[in-house]
């Protein structure tokens, strides 16, 4: 197995916690996210669940002590408060002392106050400060500000539904390559009225509970969150003599080609990103202790991963489950938020319940992990999927 | 490491540039504050029901990456690499709008999933049938070079052969009228010609598609080898010129090794100091050249200085258009581009004649 | 009946940005997605809202649009039997 690069710290916020422990323990307690919306002015208020994160946007700029005059959007408030988290957790006190960067990224990024303010915008001036804050750029530059990153390279990647799983690859790479000492990698995404009508119009929303990989299968909630892991390089890690979390050991990106939207019915582009990262981390199919799919719980995506990991696997594909049951789909920070909850497994040797499956896909036997289960992992492999054909794999070790 | 050359670009700007054998022999001045792009015919190059539902962004993006495929004797690459601002942001503001006029109701899917800022990665994918790596970056004014890092890490190592990198962002409507407002736009319409003499804040807005094939194998199309890309997300400007001596230092150069340095000035009094300090300073005897007054500003509007960059090292020759100052240098080896918005998200680029 | 086919026809047309096609080349009969118009999944969303905002009928499972739209004929006759519009 290749070394990996290492992971000192990690931070997160969803709808099943607001920090790492309290994410670990609605994990174990089989607890979900998943309620009515309840902070967002809808139309689909009464019909239509997500995963919301309780703090009000006023708390959270309490949280991170903001003047009211401020211009972050909820996207911008909840990456600052995770990337603090894992900055904090990773010991740093003085950020300048190595060449630190930030990779982050978002889909949705400013767009709650532009919808908010749209045509107000136009009338009055009085909240036209959020003008600069809708591109998707915006909410990396206030957390790197938050976290003191200055000078140095700092980055948004957007490509969907595994945008972060593609932050994590990037800066994985930028410290395989020396090219930086150390990088913040994540993603955030709050709820907006633009992606609930979006995923709404697609007609792939499920108006209950969702259920990855279960025959009957609805469609997926919408989650907000954000996380980001702190990255290493050797030379940091011997020098601060750190404690390592686990190791960023395998990535690929690949791209289905196929549809806009939809992922190929036999899995093509999440084949490869699997292929190709198990080939980066230099292990066989054999040597993965856990899944933690993407399993969105829509009838495209769970019937493509679920065939691509019959491809790589074959008919050993080991112990799997998605977490969406319990957050929701995050978007661009599904890929982090999961990178958490592996490096937790690997911690913890835990495997986490794939919640509210009862009925088996008719077109394969796979049957996800129910229950909590503890077994010895040395190997977490998470998927991350997304529109465009954006296929993306990590292999997390110890 | 390998060596990274530019195989091949394909341009659609406010300039007619998506024929590669001109170089700006004909300028299009502007009397204005948004900047539209000269359209290519879009369907010679695209059949009529893949164009039916193509953003603008969309089909400037696939025309000039298939203009530089093309020209590069390429039908598919090993990676797809793209920067943009705003993604294609006629059609985020398209669904804001139905959400809002019709109270969220009756909306269709299609403008939502063109406002997805990777739609136009995954549509050139989808149109040439890459499978390979397919990333999009969207940090404002270093969203292009951030996707260039990433191809030249890529090329560096040999982990590919051929990558497709391109910038590319429409103008929207919305998005301009309210950039006016907080006068990011200059309040009052311009002559493009005297943009960069401005005395006024703000800018004049643009849009366009600038893609190229970066490989680490040399052809006979190659334009210039790519030297270094670094991006930094703030800089006072008392650090620029250390900053920038340092950069050459670590690419063994120095500041009278650069034949010509393009920057990216764009008429906002408040921020082309930055450029001043350079152009007053260490390089004040180096010829330069500046480009925005011709492509307007926008996210990608560096993608518009990278393909001059390439193009003056080809053909050895800086249209008159272009040149900020009356010095001439005879061999020109070495671009160094400099480039920020408002500020923040600088970049530095170097190319080498090959 | 003919005048419904007529107004589908040209609903199409311009609604899914089909401008180098002309009413008279679509055949009442003609399947409208795969080898037929070329239409795609896509195309079925757009639809699906245009029955719902034209013709006041509501389908909430897409599949169930694949059915309806076979052909002008199996649509125009769907939505005379449904409409609340």
């Amino acid at each position: 197995m290749s070394k990996g690069v290492a992971i000192t710290g990690m931070g997160i916020i969803s709808a099943i916690g607001n920090n790492v422990a309290e994410n670990y323990s609605s994990l174990l307690e089989g607890r979900t996210g998943i309620s009515h919306i309840s902070k967002i002015d809808t139309i689909h208020k009464g019909s239509i669940m997500v995963g919301e994160i309780e703090y009000t946007n006023e708390e959270l700029q309490a949280q991170l002590g903001l003047d009211s005059n401020n211009n972050y959007s909820r996207t911008a408030l909840l990456g600052a408060i995770a990337a603090k988290e894992a900055v904090a957790d990773a010991g740093i006190a003085n950020i300048r002392a190595y060449r630190t960067g930030l990779i982050s990224s978002t889909s949705v990024g400013g767009m709650d106050m532009t919808e908010k303010f749209y045509y107000d915008y136009l009338e009055s001036e009085d909240n036209r400060r959020y003008i600069e804050g809708h591109h998707a750029g915006d909410s990396t530059e206030k957390i790197a500000e938050q976290l003191g990153i200055d000078q140095s390279l700092v980055t948004t990647i957007s490509t969907a539904c595994s945008s972060a799983a593609n932050a994590i690859m990037f800066g994985a790479r930028l410290i395989k390559t020396g090219k930086l000492d150390r990088v913040i990698v994540g993603g955030a995404d709050c709820l907006s009225k633009f992606t609930i009508n979006g995923f709404n119009t697609l007609m792939i929303l499920s108006d209950t509970y969702n259920t990855p990989f279960d025959e009957n299968r609805k469609g997926l909630n919408l989650g907000e969150a954000a996380a980001y892991l702190v990255l290493e390089s050797e030379f940091l890690i011997k020098k601060e003599k750190k404690k390592v979390l686990g190791y960023v050991v395998g990535y690929g990106n690949a791209n289905d080609a196929y549809h806009q939207t939809a992922s190929s019915e036999n899995g093509d582009g999440a084949t490869l990103s699997m292929e190709k990262a198990l080939a980066v981390a230099g292990l066989e199919p054999k040597d993965i202790d856990y899944i933690n799919a993407h399993g969105t719980a829509t009838g495209n995506n769970d019937l493509s991963e679920g065939r691509a990991l019959i491809r790589v696997f074959g008919q050993e594909v080991p112990e799997f489950s998605s977490t969406k049951a319990y957050t929701g789909h995050t978007l661009a920070a599904a890929g982090a938020i999961e990178a958490v909850y592996a490096i937790l497994s690997l911690q913890n040797n835990i495997i986490y319940p794939n919640l509210n499956f009862k009925t088996p896909m008719k077109e394969f036997s796979l049957i996800p992990q129910t229950s909590l289960k503890e077994k010895a992992l040395n190997t977490v492999l998470s998927n991350s999927l997304g529109f465009g054909g954006n296929c993306s794999t990590l292999i997390f070790s110890k | 490491m390998e060596e990274v050359y530019i195989n091949s670009i394909g341009s659609i700007s406010a300039q007619k540039t998506f024929d590669n054998n001109d170089f700006l022999e004909e300028i299009t001045t502007y009397e204005d504050n948004i900047l539209p792009v000269i359209d290519p015919n879009y369907k010679e190059y695209i059949p009529p029901a893949a164009a039916r539902r193509m953003a603008k962004g969309i089909k400037m993006g696939v025309v000039a990456s298939k203009i530089a495929l093309e020209e590069a004797g390429l039908a598919n690459v090993d990676a797809i690499i793209t920067g943009t601002g705003m993604g294609c942001v006629r059609d985020s503001e398209k669904f804001v709008t139905a959400i809002l006029d019709n109270n969220e109701q009756f909306l269709t899917p299609t403008s939502f999933i063109q406002s997805t800022h990777n739609t136009v990665a995954g549509q050139i994918a989808l149109g040439i049938g890459c499978k390979g790596y397919n990333f999009t970056y969207v940090h404002s004014s270093v969203s292009f070079e951030s996707a260039l890092i990433d191809a030249i890490m890529q090329l560096q190592l040999r982990e590919a052969e051929n990558i497709l990198v391109g910038g590319v962002d429409e103008s929207g409507e919305h998005t301009n009228a309210i950039h006016k407002l907080i006068q990011y736009i200059k309040p009052e319409k311009i002559n493009t010609n005297k943009l960069l003499q401005s005395k006024t804040g703000g800018t004049v807005f643009g849009e366009g598609a600038n893609f190229f094939v970066l490989s680490n194998i040399k052809q006979d199309s190659s334009y210039a080898q790519v030297i270094d890309v670094k991006t930094f997300n703030t800089m006072a400007k008392s650090d620029l010129v250390s900053n920038l001596e340092a950069y050459l230092k670590g690419n063994n150069l120095s500041v009278a090794d650069i034949d010509v340095l393009i920057s990216g000035n764009n008429g906002d009094i408040d921020y082309d100091s930055y450029y001043a300090d350079l152009t007053n300073g260490p390089f004040k005897n180096t010829q330069q050249v500046v480009y925005k007054h011709l492509s307007g500003e926008f996210n990608t509007a560096s993608a518009f200085g990278f393909w001059l960059g390439a193009k003056i090292l080809k053909s050895q020759h800086i249209p008159k258009a272009i040149a900020l100052n009356a010095i001439k240098t005879k061999g020109l080896r070495i671009v160094l581009l400099y480039n920020q918005y408002r500020g923040k998200n600088h970049s530095f680029t170097l190319l080498r004649q090959c | 009946m003919s005048d419904l086919k007529q107004e589908l026809k040209e609903k199409i047309i311009t609604q899914l940005n089909l401008e180098d096609i002309a009413i008279e080349e679509i055949a009442d009969n003609d399947p409208l997605f795969g080898d037929g118009l070329g239409l795609d999944s896509i195309d079925a969303l757009e639809l699906i809202v245009m029955l719902d905002k034209d013709y006041g009928i509501k389908l909430t499972d897409p599949k169930e649009g694949k059915k309806i739209f076979e052909s002008i004929e199996i649509m125009a006759n769907y939505i005379a039997a449904h409409r609340t519009k």
